[in-house]
């Protein structure tokens, strides 16, 4: 059984995001350590970009603030956290660092340094199927929005091995104050067409939405509100983020 | 046999595709069928005839360039006179396409990029026309760069809205534009401006502006009774230089050359030329010619003409490049500054920055040619827009 798969069946999987090199790689790979001992199970790896599409404001920023680091650095610190904890790392990337990096070779290192899955918001499921790139080991997450057709659905759930990843709402990353309406149903669809673990992320922001969201899905990923915490305390952000999921872990536990 | 591209799934080749995050890939499929529909329907096809002939002013005039074939002593040259058109480029022709296809698929909310503003404009035009409510997102610094053409779009109504993100021009005014979509996607309409980005719009927007080509195939047939030599056009998205080429391109004998803008020099930053130096990559939603670092950042671009300035160029016009059936090259701001002065002294027309690029080309070209050949320059935009800017030079 693949890592992410156990991290979903132990309980409903916790997934904050970070974005690497937000403000440096050694704080990346401490806050790591740190979110996995608040209650985090699968720790999702944002990968800087200069221009990223599917992002508000606090990640786009964060994004221009690590811009620096490369993915090649990030697949180093991987293999470096690899040593310390077992905690399944999901990348998310924009495609056009992959198609630079050469997508034979990212998917080869990707798996060696012990990354679990690779999430990129900007390839659809029928780029992915055209371009047939074939990882073994890592699993390729892909997304569903509130617009996406039943067929679609389909597609994709069937496409996406780990787990489903499912867009809160249409738009882009950021907090927002209540989760979508609706969302049951679209998860319900969801499992018409697999088995393969739901989590549901965009705008999710605090413990009570959260909490909701975990309420029908299997699993949350929680992005913005972590990484301004990061932003305003960039010296050592390491307590308010550790104090900030251990409060989501609570109110999802609870 | 160039003509039939895109195929089915909006791939020139390797080239263009659909890269973005799943939220839009619904509404993408149904602006491709709906456009697929209006595109077979003569109800559609008379509408847009109707405002092109008695709104834009199509078709524009084929113009012999007399004193500038005369100066440069080498082929005939022609302009296509796009300067001519409403709002004072070609840019209008796929706006009106555009806008004409979002009233008849019901939706009343239509946002927009812009760089210059020239498309911006010709979006505010459009709406005005058909009574659309209009958001266009223009880079921070281009709103003060080109306070005119924001005061022009707000006087016909629209809305224009400064971007404050990453490098606060053209590349980041369409990034907001896509993310607008994204949270509005079922009452939005995006009228993209050039024949970039995700399928259908480089091939809708190519369809919509191969007027230009259509009509000088025609014109020239009638003036000279034989096919050009050459055409040439410039080449930033790359909407005007695909408008022109697209009737020619299985016309054999009639070679074809995209001009770039070869800005302050050919180093990283310094300039908008994708094709010649850019590599393969993914930005607004297509797999093109792309200026990115090694880590396959985007890199900022720099060009005298706005509309030029811009990282990466239309998936067509990659595809076109690798087949090699159109060479593209680029001239410097400088020579473009030239030709901008030379055609105004020559000719009595004041280009269009963009324009001039094309047009500091035939000095390069004009003497490897001889008096028979017949060369056609689209002249895509007039130039009264630049004319404050390059006062202050």
């Amino acid at each position: 059984m693949s890592r992410i798969s156990e991290a979903f069946e132990k309980r409903k999987a916790l997934i904050p995001y970070i974005t690497a090199g937000d403000p440096n790689l050694g704080i990346t790979e401490k806050l790591v350590y740190a979110l996995e001992k608040a209650g985090a199970d699968i720790i999702e790896l944002g990968v800087p970009f200069s221009d990223p599409l599917a992002d508000g404001p606090v990640i786009q920023a964060s994004h221009l603030r690590a811009l620096k680091t490369s993915l090649a650095d990030i697949l180093k610190l991987v293999k470096k956290i690899r040593k310390k904890t077992q905690i399944p790392i999901v990348l998310m990337l924009s495609d056009n660092l992959i198609v630079k990096y050469g997508p034979e070779k990212f998917y080869r290192d990707a798996e060696g340094v012990g990354v679990d899955g690779v999430i990129v918001p900007d390839l659809p499921v029928e780029e992915a199927i055209a371009e047939s790139r074939e990882p073994k080991a890592v699993s390729r997450i892909f997304l569903i929005a509130p617009t996406s057709t039943e067929e679609r659905i389909e597609m994709i759930a069937e496409a996406s091995t780990g787990f489903v990843y499912l867009v809160s709402l249409t738009g882009i990353t950021g907090k927002r104050k209540d989760l979508s309406t609706g969302l049951d149903a679209l998860v319900l669809k969801i499992r018409k067409y697999t088995d393969k673990p739901i989590a549901i992320g965009f705008g999710i922001s605090s413990p009570q939405t959260a909490k909701a969201a975990a309420v029908v899905a299997d699993g949350v990923v929680v992005g913005s509100a972590i990484v301004d915490i990061i932003a305003k305390n960039k010296r050592n952000p390491l307590p308010k983020v550790s104090k900030f999921v251990s409060s989501l872990r609570r109110a999802i536990d609870r | 046999m160039f003509k039939n591209l895109p195929d089915k799934t909006g791939h020139f080749d390797k080239f263009g595709g659909r890269f973005v995050p799943e939220t839009l890939i619904p509404a993408l499929e149904e602006l491709t069928s709906a456009y697929e529909k209006a595109k077979n329907d003569p109800q559609f096809k008379e509408q847009v005839e109707y405002y092109f002939d008695e709104y834009v002013g199509r078709p524009t005039p084929l113009y012999f360039a007399e004193r500038l074939t005369e100066k440069l002593a080498g082929p005939k040259i022609y302009l296509k006179r796009e300067d001519l058109a409403h709002t004072g480029a070609h840019k209008i022709n796929n706006t009106i396409g555009q806008c004409l296809l979002a009233q008849k698929m019901g939706k009343k909310r239509i946002i927009a990029e812009t760089g210059a503003g020239q498309h911006g404009v010709a979006t505010a035009t459009a709406c005005a026309l058909l009574d659309l409510d209009c958001i266009v997102y223009m880079g921070e610094e281009d709103t003060h760069r080109q306070a005119l053409n924001v005061y022009r779009m707000k006087l016909m109504g629209a809305k224009v809205i400064p971007v404050t993100s990453g490098t606060m021009t053209l590349k980041d005014a369409t990034n907001e534009a896509l993310r607008d979509w994204m949270a509005n996607v079922q009452t939005t309409f995006y009228c993209l401006g050039s024949c970039v980005g995700p399928h259908p719009y480089p091939m809708m927007v190519r369809n919509f502006q191969a007027v230009i080509g259509r009509e000088a195939k025609g014109q020239i047939m009638e003036a000279e009774k034989k096919l050009p030599d050459y055409l040439v056009a410039c080449v930033g998205g790359g909407s005007n230089s695909i408008g022109l080429f697209y009737e020619f391109l299985d016309d054999s004998g009639v070679k074809m050359v995209g001009v770039e803008a070869g800005g302050l020099s050919l180093k990283p930053g310094k300039h908008g030329a994708a094709l010649c130096e850019g590599e393969p990559g993914v930005l607004h939603g297509a797999y093109s010619y792309l200026l990115q670092s090694k880590t396959g950042q985007v890199l900022p671009t720099h060009s005298i003409s706005a509309g030029l300035d811009y990282p990466g160029v239309g998936p067509e016009h990659s595809y076109l490049k690798e087949s090699g059936r159109v060479e593209y090259t680029n001239v410097s701001d400088k020579e473009a500054i030239a030709a901008f002065k030379q055609l105004s002294e020559l000719e009595g027309i004041i280009p269009a920055l963009e324009s001039s690029h094309a047009l500091a080309y035939l000095k390069k070209l004009a003497p490897k040619l001889d008096r028979s050949q017949i060369v056609i320059v689209c002249l895509s935009g007039r130039g009264d827009k630049d004319v404050e800017s390059i006062k202050g030079l």
